[in-house]
């Protein structure tokens, strides 16, 4: 049973196969740019380097968190309840979790290079982990026990106020003086950047993209496999309560 | 390169992060399915 379930991709489809390779593919790529192709900062030197896995994994943090929120706001809309809202924003919770980690870990270290040290209570890092340590306390109120729709309505909710956070982080470094720079792209500073370290750099977005629906998909699924486990077994529990009394 | 060690550290703290995080998901997917009927996902 074991060696047909592993053989059997159970969450995957050909499109998730085919957007793996592609993925694959990109992170590589990435990898050799990041590393050896493009040229070094003038200003950051070779640290510029972490900066493309540090964005992207900010922003595709920000765009994970919004999907959460947008998902949480589409199940506790009557019309389009459905618990697959629900599971699509525990998944995308936890993947900008995840991203957010990778950002603030990165961001460590590329702050050990740049200002002498890991960490500083600055405006920016700081209301980053307060964003970060806020998902992980979502992500555990999920955990809290009682009915699927018990958990999708308090934690659709949390989600929704919890998504207010993002612009405060995001504008922090223009609100408060931040060591942190402000946006080189898209941004009211007058940094330009190489062609080739911005093509990196959007490089960089697409395969944290293509990584995050991936993960979104296959993470999604895995809820809806948990879902129905719970499901049967609560059934078969009931099942054996009825048996015990006699109840047909 | 200067500073190597922490730029190739950010790297495989990135992508090791995510391999794991996909492995997790994968393996637990997998545990999940033992009792669940293909024809019963919908996506399949």
């Amino acid at each position: 049973m074991t060696t047909r379930v592993a053989r059997d991709r159970v969450t995957g489809t050909p499109f998730t196969r085919g957007l793996g390779i592609v993925t694959i593919a990109g992170i590589v790529w990435l990898v050799i740019f990041g590393l050896f192709v493009t040229p070094a900062d003038v200003n950051q030197g070779e640290t510029v380097r972490i900066m493309y896995a540090h964005v992207p994994g900010a922003w595709l943090a920000y765009l994970a968190f919004i999907v959460t929120a947008l998902s949480s706001a589409m199940y506790l809309w009557r019309r389009t309840r459905s618990l697959t809202w629900d599971r699509i924003a525990g998944a995308s919770a936890e993947i900008g979790v995840l991203f957010m980690g990778i950002s603030l870990v990165t961001g460590s270290l590329w702050g050990r290079l740049t200002w002498g040290t890991f960490w500083t209570w600055d405006a920016r890092l700081t209301t980053t982990a307060f964003l970060f340590v806020t998902y992980i306390g979502y992500l555990a109120v999920r955990n809290l026990g009682g009915t699927h729709h018990q958990r999708a309505r308090r934690s659709a909710v949390l989600a929704l106020l919890a998504v207010l956070e993002i612009p405060l982080v995001h504008f922090s470094v223009e609100i408060w003086n931040s060591l942190h720079q402000e946006a080189s792209v898209a941004g009211n500073t007058d940094v330009t950047m190489d062609g080739l370290m911005l093509f990196t750099l959007f490089l960089g977005v697409i395969v944290f993209t293509l990584m995050y629906v991936w993960m979104l998909l296959h993470r999604q699924r895995a809820l809806t496999l948990e879902d129905m486990l719970d499901d049967t077994g609560l059934d078969r529990a009931l099942a054996a309560r009825r048996a015990e009394a006699g109840v047909s | 390169m200067k500073d190597a060690g922490f730029i190739i550290a950010s790297y495989v703290v990135t992508f090791a992060s995510i391999g794991v995080f996909s492995f997790v998901v994968l393996r637990r997917s997998r545990s999940a399915a033992r009792d669940i009927r293909p024809e019963d996902r919908p996506w399949s």
